[in-house]
C-alpha cells in the first residue's frame, strides 16, 4: 500500500512539503506560519452566511407502555438551536454525549425531519421541503460520518462508494464517473489506482479518507463532519484534520464540525458553539470561548480536559468538578437546564430560562450569572432585560427589553456586562 | 408488560381470522366437491344435498366463513341446517367453542378427533424437544470450546452426516433394526401415562422422539456452537476471566447465558412447527397423532378435518410467537416489551 | 498455596523482563511484543502509550494470563510480587487474576455482562477468591465497594443491570469490581476513552483517590498524553511491539528524545496551546506486526533519518539507551543529539509559545 501522507495534496508534493518543513530553521518556519495551511483556522467576518439555522427543534415522541401507546412525552434532543454558518468557514459544535450535537447535524442534512424551526440555505427553508423536493438540494449539504468501519458498505468497491452520489444525482456522465472518482481519491491522498479495492483492504485513516472523498463527490457547499476523527489513532487524527483543512481551503466548503474533543474543535473551527441538553449555552469565536468563557458549563468542560503541560509540574491540575451526570432530556430541569450541576446557580435559575445573550462582538452566552471563573455577580445580569426580579418573579416595575443578539447571527450592539449597558463595535 | 401481551393477543386474533379466511378461500378453490367426499361412497344425489345442507356448503362463501368464526368463538351445533336439527334432535352434535368443524365421514367433531391425536403428538414433540435441546446444546458447547480441534471437527462432521440422512430413513432404521431385529427396546406403541405410568410412556416414545429430534439436532449443534463462539469473543467474557472465575463458570454461566437468548427463539418457533416432522415419524411408527390424522384426512379428502388442523397449527405458531417474545423480555433484561 | 504478595519484599511489585509475545498464524509470525522490559512499584503509576497494534494491551494480557495459550508463544519473564508467573498453570493464574492483579477495561457497557445484575457480577468476583465467604458477606462487600466508588444508593443500584447505569456510573462499577479483592496491581486499559471529559475527570479523580488509599500499583494504558501527564509517574511509549522511550512522565513529555514521541505530541492539538501551533501528523500508517520494518521500526515514518549517518536507521535496531535528561530516561533512537533537534525543529512548530516562555 502506498505511503499515505499528511493532507489533501498529491502524495508527492506532500512528502516534499513535510520534509521541507522539517528542514527549515525556526526563524524560517515562523515566517512560514502565515501561509502555512495547518495551523488553526481563522475567523473571517467578511464572509456571508451560507446556512442560517433558526430555532431548530427535534422532539422525539416517547410512547406509553399502555394498551393504546399514547405519546406521553418528548425527548427534546434539540430544543431551539440557532446559528449561522459562513461561506467556507467552520462552526464547531461541542458538548457531551446526549447534548444533541449529532442530532443537529442530522437535522441539517435532513436525515431527520425537524419538529420546528428553519434551516435556510440559498434562500430556501430546507426544513419545510418534502423528501422529493429535497433530493436536488441534498448534493449541497453532505456528511462525513464518525465510524469509517460501519459507514462504508464492505461489499462495494471504493470506486462504487465514491461514485454512487454522482450516479444517483446524475451530475457526471456515466463514462466520466471513474475519472472523477480517481481525481477525488487523489485529492484525499489515496492512490487513484485503488478504486477497485474493497474497504477492508484499507486502514481506519484511509477509510475515513474514502468517506471524505464520497462526501466531496457532489461538490457540496456545506459539509457536516460528525466526529470525523474520534475513531482514529492519534497519529492518524492529525492527518485527517489537516486533509479537511486543505479541502476547506481548496473548495471553499463551510463545515459544521461536530466533536467532543475540545482541543480538536478549537484547532479546526474559529467559531464554536457549546451545547448542553439540546440547547446552545455559549457560542462565540475561539478567543471568547477558550480564553474568556462566561458560561459555567463551558468553563467546567475546558477545565476537565487533561493537559499535557501538566507534566511540567506533575499531579492533577486544579479543576472545576462537575458532580453527577447529564439529566434526562425527557424531563430536563426547569429554568436553566444546567442548574442541577452548576456551581453558581441561584434561585432565579430554576424559575427563568436564561436567554442566549450577546455580550461581546462575537460572543453569546445563556447564563443568568455570566462571568469569568470566580467572578460570578451577586445579582443576575439578565433580570433587567427579562423584566423579572433577582429571584425570577415578574417585576411589575420593569418591562422586558429586547434581548441583544436574539437571532442566528451576531448583532451590532450587545449587552456590556461590565457596565450593564449596551455596547457597540 | 400485560398491555403488551394483550396487544399481541389482539393482533393474534386478527391473524387467526385472516388465517381462516385464507384457508377457506383455498379450500373453496379446490376442484373437489366437499359434500361428495363428506357423504362418502355410494352417495345418492339427494343424500349429497342433505349433507351439503348439514355442513352448510350450500351457503355463500362469506356466510360459511362467518359461521366458522362463530363456531370458533361460541361453538355451534351440527348439522348446521336448522330443519335437519329439528327433524332429528337425537343426531344433533354440539361442538363447543373453539369449534374447529365437524367431520361427516367420521361423524365426529374435529375437536374430538384432535383431542384424541394431540396428546400423542404433544408427547412426541416434548420428548423430542428435550432430546434435541440437551444434545444440541451439549455438543454445541463441546465443539465451541474446542474450536478447531479434532473434537470440534468430529462434532461438526457428525452433524453433516445426520443432515444427509432423510428423516424416514432414520425412522425405518431405528424401527427395523434397533426395535425389531436387535430388540434393544420393545416395539414402540403409544401408552398414556394414565395407563402405564411415566416410564412406559417415555420408553415407548424413545425411538419416534429420537427420529424427530435428530431432524433438529444437527441444526441446534451448529447454532449453539456459533452462538457460544460469538459470546466467547465478547468483552464481558474477558472480564469474567479477568475476575478469576473458573473456566467452567465462564463457559456454562456467562457464555451460555448469552447464547441462550437466540436459542430460545429458535426453539419456540421450531416447536410450534413440528407438525411437518411429525407426519413422517408418526407414519413410520404408526402413532395416531396429528400427523397421521392429517395424512388420513388428506387421503379421504376430509376437508373439515384439514381446515381444522391447518387452523390449529396456525394458532400454535401464533401463540408460540407471543410466548417467545414475552420470554425474551425475561431472558434479556435490556429488552423492554411495551 | 502461597499468595505472591506474602513472599514479596521490597522492590518493584511487577517486573517484566525481556518479554516477547508472538502469535504464529498461517500468514507468518505476528510479533506483538518484542523484548519488553519494565517495572512498576506499589503506589506508582506507569502510563503505557501507543497506538492500536503497538502491543500496549497484549503485554498486559500476558500478565493476567489471558492470552490464548494454544496460539501464543511467550518468552522472557514476568514477576508479580517476586513470583515468576510465566509458565504457571491455568489454575495458579486463575488464583492470581482478579485477586492480586485486576483489570479495568475500556468500554464498561461491553465489558459487563448484559444479562446479570451488577450485584451478582460483583459478588461473583469476590466469591471467586473468597470461597469460604458467605453470600451475605459478599453482598455486603459489594455494596461497600459500590459506595466507595461513589455510586449513590448502592444497596438499591446493586440490583440493577448494567444498561440501567450511565456511562460514568458503569465505569465506576467496573472499578468497584476490579478493586473488590484489594489487588496490588491494577491494569487500566483505556479506562476513560469512552467517556465524556467531565466524566473522565471524575473517574481519574476516583482512581487517584483509590490508589492513595490502597497503595496499589497501576498500569494505565492510554493514547491520551494529557491523561498520562496528569496521572502517571512513569511513561513508556510503545511502537511496533517495542518500548521506544520510557522514563519519568516529566522527562518524556517535556524533553522527549524519540521522533515517534515527538510525532505523538505534534499530532494532537492542545486546548491551551498557541493557536499558531500546527498539527504535524506522523506520515504513513502504523507498521504491520507480521512484517516489521528492518532496523528501527519507525524509520519509514521518521522525518529525521537523514540526520543519521549511513542508513543505520533502516539496518540496525537502536538499543534502548539512557537519554540526556536523566539516568532513568531511556530512548531507542540513532540520532546523535535528539534534544537539539527537538528544541530547534519540532518545538517551534508545535508550541511556539513554549519556546518563548523558555527564553
Amino acid at each position: 500500500m502506498t505511503d499515505q501522507s499528511t493532507g489533501g495534496l498529491p502524495a508527492e508534493e506532500q512528502r516534499e512539503a513535510v520534509s521541507n518543513g522539517e528542514a527549515k530553521t525556526s526563524a524560517e518556519s515562523l515566517e512560514n506560519l502565515i501561509d502555512d495551511s495547518h495551523s488553526a483556522a481563522m475567523f473571517d467576518p467578511s464572509k456571508k452566511p451560507v446556512l442560517t439555522v433558526t430555532d431548530l427543534k427535534m422532539h422525539f415522541p416517547v410512547k406509553s407502555s399502555g394498551l393504546l401507546r399514547r405519546t406521553v412525552g418528548h425527548v427534546k434532543a434539540v430544543d431551539g438551536v440557532s446559528f449561522e454558518l459562513r461561506e467556507g468557514q467552520s462552526l464547531g459544535l461541542v458538548g457531551e454525549s446526549g447534548c444533541g450535537k449529532s442530532t443537529t447535524g442530522r437535522l441539517i442534512t435532513r436525515l431527520y425531519d425537524p419538529t420546528e424551526g428553519s434551516i435556510e440555505f440559498e434562500g430556501r427553508d430546507l426544513a419545510k421541503l418534502s423528501q422529493r423536493q429535497l433530493k436536488p438540494r441534498r448534493r449541497d449539504i453532505q456528511m462525513i460520518f464518525q465510524d469509517p468501519y460501519s459507514s462504508l458498505n464492505p461489499r462495494h468497491t471504493v470506486g462504487a462508494i465514491v461514485g454512487a452520489p454522482m450516479v444517483i444525482h446524475g451530475t457526471v456522465p456515466k463514462k466520466q464517473v471513474l475519472k472523477k472518482v480517481q481525481e477525488l481519491l487523489e485529492v484525499v491522498g489515496l492512490n487513484p489506482e485503488h478504486y477497485n479495492r474493497y474497504p477492508n483492504e484499507f486502514s481506519g485513516g484511509q477509510r475515513q479518507r474514502i468517506g471524505i472523498a464520497r462526501s466531496l463527490a457532489l461538490q457540496p457547499k456545506v459539509l457536516v463532519a460528525d466526529e470525523p476523527v474520534s475513531a482514529l489513532d492519534v497519529s492518524i487524527q492529525a492527518q485527517v484534520i489537516n486533509l479537511l483543512q486543505d479541502i476547506q481551503k481548496e473548495f471553499g466548503i463551510a463545515f459544521l464540525f461536530i466533536a467532543h474533543d475540545l482541543a480538536i474543535v478549537r484547532h479546526f473551527s474559529p467559531e464554536i458553539a457549546v451545547m448542553y441538553l439540546g440547547k446552545i449555552v455559549e457560542i462565540g469565536d475561539r478567543e471568547s470561548i477558550y480564553k474568556n468563557a462566561h458560561h459555567p458549563y463551558t468553563q467546567a468542560l475546558l477545565s476537565a480536559v487533561p493537559d499535557i503541560k501538566q507534566a511540567q509540574t506533575g499531579g492533577r491540575r486544579e479543576r472545576i468538578r462537575l458532580e453527577g451526570d447529564v439529566p434526562s432530556p425527557v424531563n430536563p430541569p426547569s429554568g436553566c437546564h444546567f442548574r442541577t450541576r452548576c456551581p453558581i446557580a441561584k434561585e432565579i435559575c430554576s424559575v427563568v430560562e436564561p436567554p442566549l445573550l450577546q455580550i461581546d462582538q462575537r460572543h453569546k452566552v445563556a447564563c443568568h450569572f455570566a462571568s469569568e471563573v470566580g467572578h460570578a455577580p451577586e445579582r443576575p445580569v439578565t433580570a433587567p432585560l427579562l423584566g423579572v426580579d433577582e429571584y425570577g418573579a415578574p417585576d411589575p416595575g420593569a418591562s422586558p427589553a429586547e434581548i441583544p443578539g436574539d437571532g442566528p447571527g451576531y448583532a451590532d450592539t450587545w449587552y456590556d456586562l461590565a457596565n450593564n449597558t449596551r455596547g457597540r463595535a | 408488560m400485560w398491555a403488551y401481551v394483550v396487544r399481541r393477543c389482539l393482533v393474534g386474533v386478527a391473524l387467526i381470522m385472516a388465517l381462516t379466511l385464507i384457508t377457506f378461500a383455498l379450500f373453496f378453490a379446490s376442484p373437489v366437491d366437499p359434500a361428495r367426499f363428506a357423504c362418502g361412497k355410494n352417495c345418492s344425489a339427494e343424500q349429497r344435498d342433505v349433507t351439503r345442507a348439514a355442513l352448510g356448503y350450500d351457503k355463500p362463501f362469506v356466510v360459511q366463513w362467518a359461521g366458522y368464526l362463530k363456531g370458533l368463538a361460541v361453538g355451534r351445533d351440527f348439522p348446521l341446517d336448522a330443519e335437519q336439527r329439528a327433524a332429528a334432535p337425537d343426531q344433533v352434535t354440539h361442538c363447543a367453542a373453539p369449534c374447529l368443524g365437524y367431520s361427516h365421514l367420521d361423524s365426529k367433531t374435529v375437536n374430538e378427533m384432535v383431542a384424541d391425536a394431540l396428546p400423542i403428538t404433544a408427547s412426541l414433540a416434548i420428548v423430542a424437544l428435550v432430546m434435541w435441546l440437551i444434545g444440541g446444546v451439549l455438543f454445541g458447547i463441546l465443539a465451541a470450546i474446542h474450536q478447531g480441534s479434532l473434537i470440534d471437527r468430529g462434532v461438526v462432521g457428525g452433524t453433516l452426516v445426520i443432515y444427509a440422512f432423510p428423516s424416514f430413513a432414520i425412522a425405518v432404521f431405528l424401527l427395523q433394526y434397533v426395535a425389531v431385529k436387535w430388540g434393544i427396546v420393545p416395539l414402540p406403541r403409544y401408552t398414556e401415562i394414565a395407563d402405564g405410568g411415566l416410564w412406559a410412556w417415555f420408553s415407548n416414545l424413545l425411538l419416534p422422539a429420537l427420529t424427530l429430534a435428530l431432524l433438529y439436532l444437527a441444526g441446534y449443534v451448529r447454532m449453539t456452537r456459533a452462538f457460544v463462539l460469538e459470546s466467547l469473543s465478547e468483552d464481558y467474557i474477558r472480564t469474567a476471566k479477568a475476575k478469576g472465575l473458573k473456566s467452567r463458570t465462564v463457559v456454562f454461566k456467562h457464555a451460555l447465558r448469552a447464547a441462550l437468548t437466540p436459542l430460545v427463539t429458535m426453539t419456540g418457533l421450531d416447536f410450534a412447527s413440528l407438525l411437518g416432522g411429525a407426519i413422517i415419524t408418526e407414519r413410520v411408527f404408526t402413532y395416531h397423532g396429528l400427523g397421521m390424522l392429517t395424512v388420513d384426512a388428506n387421503n379421504s379428502s376430509d376437508l373439515a378435518v384439514l381446515v381444522g388442523i391447518v387452523l390449529l397449527a396456525g394458532m400454535i405458531v401464533i401463540i408460540a410467537n407471543i410466548v417467545v417474545d414475552v420470554l425474551y423480555a425475561y431472558i434479556d433484561p435490556r429488552v423492554k416489551v411495551a | 498455596m502461597t499468595s505472591p504478595s506474602n513472599s514479596f519484599d521490597d522492590g518493584p511489585f511487577l517486573v517484566v523482563d525481556d518479554l516477547s509475545v508472538r502469535f504464529p498464524t498461517s500468514d507468518g509470525v505476528v510479533s506483538a511484543v518484542s523484548n519488553l522490559s519494565y517495572e512498576v512499584e506499589l503506589g506508582k503509576t506507569l502510563g503505557i502509550v501507543g497506538e492500536s497494534g503497538s502491543g500496549k494491551s497484549v503485554s498486559s494480557m500476558a500478565i493476567l494470563g489471558l492470552h490464548d495459550r494454544r496460539s501464543t508463544e511467550l518468552s522472557g519473564s514476568i514477576r508479580v510480587g517476586g513470583d515468576e508467573i510465566l509458565g504457571k498453570g491455568e489454575e495458579a493464574m486463575r488464583a492470581l487474576r482478579g485477586n492480586d492483579v485486576a483489570m479495568i477495561f475500556q468500554d464498561a457497557l461491553a465489558a459487563l455482562h448484559p444479562y446479570f445484575r451488577i450485584g451478582k457480577q460483583l459478588t461473583e468476583a469476590y466469591l471467586a477468591h473468597h470461597p469460604s465467604a458467605s453470600k451475605r458477606d459478599a453482598e455486603k462487600r459489594a455494596i461497600e465497594m459500590l459506595d466507595r466508588v461513589g455510586i449513590p444508593q448502592p444497596d438499591m443500584r446493586f440490583k440493577d443491570y448494567p444498561h440501567q447505569f450511565s456511562g460514568g456510573m458503569r465505569q465506576r462499577v467496573m472499578i468497584a469490581m476490579a478493586l473488590i479483592n484489594d489487588p496490588k496491581l491494577v491494569i487500566a486499559d483505556e479506562p476513560t476513552t469512552a467517556l465524556d471529559v467531565t466524566v473522565q475527570a471524575q473517574i481519574l479523580d476516583l482512581l487517584q483517590d483509590l490508589q492513595r488509599e490502597f497503595n496499589s500499583a497501576i498500569i494505565l494504558i492510554t493514547h491520551d498524553l494529557g491523561v498520562v501527564a496528569e496521572f502517571a509517574d512513569d511513561v513508556m511509549v510503545m511502537y511496533g511491539g517495542r518500548a521506544v522511550e520510557k522514563g519519568p512522565a516529566k522527562d518524556i513529555l517535556v524533553r522527549p528524545e524519540m521522533p515517534y514521541t515527538w510525532g505523538l505530541l505534534s499530532s494532537i492539538p492542545d486546548v491551551e496551546a498557541d493557536t499558531n501551533a500546527k498539527l504535524i501528523p506522523i506520515a504513513g500508517n502504523p507498521p504491520s506486526l507480521l512484517n516489521l520494518p528492518s532496523g528501527c521500526s519507525f524509520h519509514p515514518r521518521c522525518p529525521h533519518t537523514g540526520k543519521v549517518p549511513g542508513n543505520l536507521c533502516s539496518t540496525e535496531l537502536p538499543e534502548l539507551l539512557p537519554a540526556r535528561s536523566g539516568p532513568t530516561h531511556f530512548k531507542r533512537c540513532h540520532l546523535a543529539d535528539p534534544e537539539a533537534v527537538y528544541r530547534e525543529e519540532v518545538l517551534p512548530e508545535i508550541a511556539p509559545d513554549l519556546l518563548e516562555e523558555d527564553r
